[in-house]
């Protein structure tokens, strides 16, 4: 399927994003993935629009499985604010990859404070691939219109998987729950076109789970930091070698 | 007003520990980008740096799943997650393929060894 490029008002841009989106296989995996968290909402007792809610200003599957869970687990309102955030540092370099792609010559900042709070991995890995190939100015309101797409859909089968949860049986509810992990390996993996985002893949797959099971602490930040800095210091020796 | 405060005080709590926890980072993001480009060396650091800490989630969500999830052996749960990558690789690097099969595994597994 070709990337839409080219548009002739911010409007079509815009519509082009919600369009491309709602085709993505992203679709497939927010409607099992806010099924699911839909389902762990209603078994906490939160309302079920404190989830929608929750989807617009959060808008990071991981936070609000982390966020509702705690919750609900009764643990300090710290220790929830400090796993949450420890969950989002992956959105500040995800932030930092994507604004140069958005960042024209008339760019106001105001322009980029959607873009900014949409970034989230379904968005990030899509407009990666699709924004490269568009001409600078359509960019803004295509990434806008494909996180509408993805937030609006995530809206809606949370609410459906809120009122679906009395009936979900534990291996339907499991299967939709593994969506998460298995749709974000492949995806990242093929979204790693670089040697260095292959082996921060490969490093940090091994790395969380060591470190966790260490008990170290702030294992997920060690992680990214330690994983990240260990390949792109083995793709700067490669590039010095060749 | 006590009712009041009972009822605005979960949106209240989803504010101060979701919200802007999640979000500082966000923020963070667009002031510091500033100035960058997108082939920059912190732009290909921060990348590396993103993906490993999303591969560790990945990681600990198969390994040390919670709630319906954990019902389903360690196991089952790995082997799933191998097959999908497989079929991915084998599918012409298709993203749905292997997410299919994945999940068509641990559904099969699951059937099978469920605790």
């Amino acid at each position: 399927m070709p990337a839409p490029n080219t548009f002739t008002s911010s409007a079509a841009a815009f519509f082009g994003g919600v369009k491309s989106a709602l085709t993505s296989v992203f679709v497939l995996v927010l409607m099992g993935t806010y099924i699911g968290i839909g389902a762990l909402a209603h078994d906490f007792g939160l309302p079920s629009w404190w989830l929608a809610l929750s989807s617009m200003l959060v808008w990071a599957a991981p936070a609000q499985v982390i966020l509702i869970s705690a919750l609900g687990a009764g643990a300090s309102l710290f220790e929830v604010a400090l796993a949450v955030t420890l969950s989002a540092i992956r959105l500040f370099p995800m932030v930092v990859a994507l604004l140069p792609l958005l960042r024209g010559k008339g760019t106001r900042l105001r322009d980029l404070l959607l873009p900014t709070h949409f970034t989230s991995v379904s968005m990030w890995v899509e407009s990666l691939r699709l924004l490269p190939a568009m001409l600078q100015e359509w960019r803004i309101a295509f990434c806008n219109g494909l996180s509408v797409g993805y937030m609006g859909t995530a809206v809606v089968f949370g609410f459906a998987g809120y009122y679906l949860a009395a009936g979900l049986p534990p291996l339907f509810a499991g299967t939709l729950l593994f969506l998460t992990p298995m749709s974000f390996l492949i995806s990242t993996a093929r979204n790693a076109h670089m040697m260095v985002d292959r082996m921060a893949l490969v490093f940090g797959l091994v790395l969380g789970p060591v470190l966790t099971t260490m008990q170290v602490q702030l294992d997920l930040m060690w992680t990214g930091v330690a994983g990240g800095t260990l390949a792109y210091a083995a793709h700067r020796l490669r590039e010095a070698a060749a | 007003m006590n009712a009041v405060m009972a009822e605005l005080w979960p949106y209240l709590v989803l504010v101060l520990v979701g919200f802007l926890p999640n979000e500082i980072w966000r923020a963070l993001g667009l002031v510091l980008a500033r100035g960058l480009n997108d082939d920059s060396e912190i732009v290909v650091w921060s990348r590396a740096v993103a993906t490993a800490i999303l591969a560790g989630v990945i990681a600990k969500l198969i390994l040390f799943s919670t709630g319906a999830l954990a019902t389903i052996p360690l196991p089952v749960r790995v082997a799933a997650a191998v097959c999908g990558y497989l079929a991915y690789l084998a599918m012409r690097r298709s993203v749905f393929a292997g997410v299919l099969v994945g999940e068509a595994a641990l559904l099969l597994g699951g059937v099978l060894f469920a605790h």
